[in-house]
């Protein structure tokens, strides 16, 4: 009690020095702070306010120079152009659909091998088990771009180039391992006493993970999937190596496709960047929690 | 109700750990048998091990008639209190309760009943509508044992369930838990590293250490003469003393003169030591009858008693207990006199019991 009082007591005061933001006078700080945050703020926000803005502008608002700013005429013209065509539906929509069936059925693949693999390596004892980890993981550091070449080739020997179960495999095979990662360290949290009852209860293993341990981990399952499924949604490098047809093509591509030609549709182009962006928002919003926890790690400790 | 036979148990883990040695256990039908051990000693793995969660590496469990070495947890009949409860975090104790009911497929009007009944003898009446998340460490601990009782099993398993609570509410469960056990009639296997709960609550006591049964007796045998240095240090709080003798003139003498009665069969040209128990001493006035010369190293006035902490031939840690009324200062020389029978006598180089 005695030596608590006295360690609070020294190292309260040197506490009081410490941090050197404490050093601004508390009203000058806050301005430079404010200042400097505004700055920051509006560089980062700035293009993608400029993607909305050029996304409802006439064309003749989004060539204008001087640039306009503020009075320009509001329409949903190239809205319109993303999902239709002259001759009906337009390729990008078809590149959207391919995009949402490509990153729906491969972050739905990568949870359903994950989880269980990540609950296998949390409660089980398997051999070389920091190792096995280790190497999952380790598909993890080298860049995507590194393996583009040899799988093109893989892929032209078995005929999956320019399909969508290429690009699923693919996504699928870049989400398991992160999937495993971050769900082993969700169900480390889960105590696995609640199995041990389960099965002294009269249940079986199996039947013990899937009604005890499973719901317990539903928060974990939906913030790891967003994960997945945003990686898989903005992927771009082996969409554009891996598929050439325009019913295959997901939606980054598609887009990056658009620019290139002679003259650059740019109202076009915002606007099918915002129906793009759109979803992936979405869902970080309502897993934004266990976002936060997720990038401190605070879901894989040990 | 069953009896329950370990035989040889034997348990290493993949990763090389061998947790239980060599463990032989004969519990009772319907008896209270207690496991008591230092922490890593190997309790849970050889509770978990009857339980059917961990599989021995060799060795055979026996519940009842039956041979269970292949039976998995489900089909053993028997029910596990865990340190920490392991309650369903998102069901009510009413459903917490009817769980294992339901796993069984009984009516549910019989399911009703028995939760009933456990809730009953429990007293969880007001709880059962509640999650666990809204009930204190005492009631979770409670709704746990009345989950354990609910099916009727054949044998309780405890592992260290008291952990969790504070000191006054852990008394009272131990008494609940007896009285229980008591009425019930079931057997139970209880373990903990607390030696007043295992004194308190067992018929049998067994002494784990380092993966192996060092002693198993009643709680008075466990006390009156531990079956080696390891549970002669371990039971009783203070310890026993562990005092150096020589046999010498038909007596057993300390080094600093103090004088025991030796039991029969001695063993002749050994290190011996004498455990004798706090209260088989006595501190005196310097000089009086039959006491040898000794020196207060401290005291410590625990309101009911005095623990003297004495000097006694160059040994600094002789540890008597005197009633509240008796005081002398610390440094103050004193005698001490022995009062107790004949003591338990070690050997120094195997740790055993010799007489
Ligand atoms: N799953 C495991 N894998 C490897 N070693 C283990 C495992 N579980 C326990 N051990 C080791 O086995 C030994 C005995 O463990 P056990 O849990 O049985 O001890 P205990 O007597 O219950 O201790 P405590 O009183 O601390 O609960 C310890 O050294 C422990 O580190
Ligand atoms: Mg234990």
């Amino acid at each position: 009690m005695a030596v608590s009082v006295d360690e609070a007591m020294s190292t309260g005061p040197v506490r009081d020095h410490t941090p050197p933001a404490r050093r601004f006078g508390g009203r000058g700080r806050s301005v430079l702070e404010i200042a400097l945050l505004t700055v920051l703020a509006v560089v980062m926000l700035f293009p993608v306010l400029w993607m909305i803005e050029t996304s409802i502008k006439e064309n003749r608002d989004v060539y204008a120079i001087p640039a306009k700013f503020f009075d320009f005429t509001v329409t949903l013209d190239h809205f319109k152009d993303v999902f239709v065509a002259s001759s009906g539906r337009s390729a990008l929509s078809a590149s959207f659909l391919n995009s949402v069936v490509v990153a729906g059925v491969s972050t739905v693949l990568a949870t359903v091998l994950g989880v269980p693999a990540a609950w296998a390596y949390s409660r089980f004892a398997v051999k070389a088990k920091k190792d096995q980890l280790f190497f999952i993981l380790s598909t993890r550091f080298m860049p995507p771009v590194v393996v583009v070449i040899p799988i093109f080739l893989m892929y032209r020997q078995v005929g999956l180039i320019d399909t969508k179960l290429g690009l699923i495999l693919i996504y699928t095979a870049f989400n398991v391992p992160f999937t495993i990662w971050m769900m082993k360290g969700f169900v480390d949290e889960v105590p696995a006493e609640y199995e041990d009852a389960a099965m002294l209860d009269g249940y079986t293993r199996l039947q013990a993970f899937w009604r005890f341990t499973l719901p317990l981990l539903l928060p974990g399952i939906a913030a790891t999937a967003v994960f997945a499924l945003i990686f898989s949604w903005n992927e771009f490098v082996f969409a554009i190596f891996l598929t050439s047809s325009d019913d295959v093509r997901t939606a980054p591509p598609a887009i990056a496709g658009l620019i290139g030609g002679t003259t650059v549709d740019w109202g076009l182009v915002a606007a099918a960047s915002v129906v793009f962006a759109l979803p992936v928002l979405v869902f970080a919003y309502l897993v934004r929690k266990h976002l936060v926890a997720g990038v401190t790690l605070g879901a894989v400790r040990r | 109700m069953a009896g329950i036979e370990v035989t040889a148990l034997h348990k290493r883990y993949p990763d090389g750990t061998v947790a239980v040695e060599h463990v032989d256990l004969s519990i009772g039908d319907g008896e209270l048998f207690v496991m008591l051990g230092p922490s890593g000693c190997g309790k849970t793995t050889t509770l978990r091990a009857i339980a059917g969660l961990e599989r021995q590496t060799t060795g055979d469990i026996r519940i009842g008639d039956t041979l269970v070495n292949d039976l998995p947890p489900a089909e053993r009949d028997i029910a596990m209190v865990f340190q920490f409860y392991a309650l369903y975090p998102h069901l009510r104790t009413r459903d917490n309760l009817a769980f294992p009911l339901r796993a069984e497929g009984l009516p549910k009007a019989e399911v009703r009943e028995r939760v009933d009944e456990a809730a009953r003898l429990m007293r969880l009446g007001p709880l059962l509508d509640r999650r666990p998340r809204r009930l204190s460490g005492g009631e979770q601990q409670r709704v746990a044992l009345a989950r354990a009782l609910v099916r009727r099993p054949r044998a309780f398993l405890m592992d260290e369930p008291l952990t969790n609570l504070d000191a006054e509410l852990r008394a009272d469960m131990r008494t609940e838990i007896k009285h229980l056990q008591g009425e019930l009639g079931t057997t139970m296997v209880y373990v903990t590293h607390d030696q007043v709960e295992a004194m308190s609550l067992g018929h049998r006591i067994a002494i784990l250490n380092k993966g192996r049964v060092e002693q198993i007796g009643t709680p008075l045998e466990v006390y009156d003469r531990p079956a080696s240095l390891f549970c002669a240090a371990f039971i009783g709080s203070p310890p026993m003393n562990l005092i150096e003798v020589e046999v010498a003139d038909g007596k057993l003498r300390s080094q600093g003169g103090l004088a025991l009665t030796p039991p029969p069969g001695l063993p002749r040209d050994r290190c011996l030591v004498a455990g004798v128990r706090p209260e088989a001493l006595e501190v005196t006035e310097p000089g009086a009858e039959r006491s040898v010369p000794a020196r207060v190293v401290s005291a410590e006035w625990l309101g009911d008693e005095i623990i003297y902490v004495v000097d006694h031939g160059g040994q600094r840690d002789v540890r008597v207990r005197m009633p509240p009324t008796v005081r002398f200062a610390a440094d103050a020389p004193v005698g001490l006199r022995h009062t107790g029978g004949t003591p338990a006598v070690y050997d120094v180089s195997t740790e055993e019991l010799v007489a």
